[in-house]
């Protein structure tokens, strides 16, 4: 708990706790998609060997996270960086022992963190009727039907958790961000498909 | 032994924290500080601020360290009452 309290007090005093959320948000999308778009192709492609789409799907799961960490770290470590050396300019002190010192160490690795684990997370979880049908257990669709279906509840949601931060809708964001990914889809039916 | 009853202070800080976190984190210092701050002026990235702290017995380097943490720099000490043990005045 006093941990949590002082995440919130560091995001806080950097201001950077909407651009975590943003972060999360925007990498979950791009790594729902990117699961999305690899199991249409599968789907095209009628691909049986389900071992072989499990660990392409990872592969890329895994990538993603590992772009979103190092990214994320680099730019927020840099942007804290320079927003410490203006307040150490403007408060004519060292601030490095300060809360705002440690925050300009520690805020870039917690949205790394965030920024890496949010694909990660939502990949896995598209991916778990893979996993299940790998490991034998009957489920009541094809697997990669299913992976589509949470893919889309999972995007749809992202899109919910995107309405209630904006005070919109909920139901108006789900949808849009629904038809985003329907409309990839569609164009990987259309350019891929025969 | 001498207790110090009273201080007011210069203090420059950055905006955040916000003023009432900043005196919520000194009273906190004490158990029974009781803190009035005032922001005497507002800067771009800073706050020039009035600090009133009064208690049984300010540890005032505990003070000055919690003021750091918070990213603040004490400018000044422009009041202070101190208290020695004989007297009850």
């Amino acid at each position: 708990m006093i941990v949590l309290d002082q995440v919130k007090f560091l995001l806080r005093i950097t201001r950077t706790r909407d651009i975590v959320r943003r972060y999360f948000v925007v990498n979950g999308f791009d790594g729902a998609l990117t699961m999305l778009g690899l199991i249409v192709g599968f789907l095209i492609s009628a691909s049986e060997n389900l071992s072989i789409m499990i660990n392409a799907c990872l592969g890329a799961a895994i990538a993603l996270g590992m772009s979103g960490m190092s990214s994320a770290y680099m730019s927020e470590a840099a942007e804290r960086k320079r927003a410490l050396d203006k307040l150490e300019e403007a408060m004519v002190s060292d601030l490095q022992e300060s809360s705002h010192g440690k925050a300009a160490h520690w805020v870039p690795l917690l949205v790394a963190l965030v920024n890496g684990s949010s694909p990660l997370l939502i990949s896995l979880l598209i991916l778990t009727p893979l996993w299940l049908a790998n490991a034998g257990i009957e489920l009541p669709l094809s697997p990669l039907h299913l992976a589509i279906i949470v893919a889309l509840l999972l995007i749809f949601l992202l899109g919910v958790f995107l309405g209630r931060i904006a005070g919109i809708s909920w139901l108006r964001s789900g949808i849009q961000t629904l038809l985003v990914a329907l409309v990839t889809v569609l164009l990987i039916y259309l350019i891929e498909g025969d | 032994m001498e207790s110090v009853k009273r201080v007011v202070l210069d203090v420059l800080k950055p905006h955040q924290p916000d003023a009432l976190e900043f005196s919520k984190a000194i009273a906190e210092v004490g158990s029974d500080y009781h803190v009035t701050l005032t922001v005497v002026e507002v800067d771009k990235n800073t706050e020039t601020l009035q600090v009133e702290i009064v208690g049984s017995a300010i540890d005032f380097e505990a003070v000055q360290a919690a003021i750091a943490t918070l990213g603040g720099a004490l400018h000044s000490i422009d009041e202070v009452e101190v208290q020695s043990e004989n007297d009850t005045g």
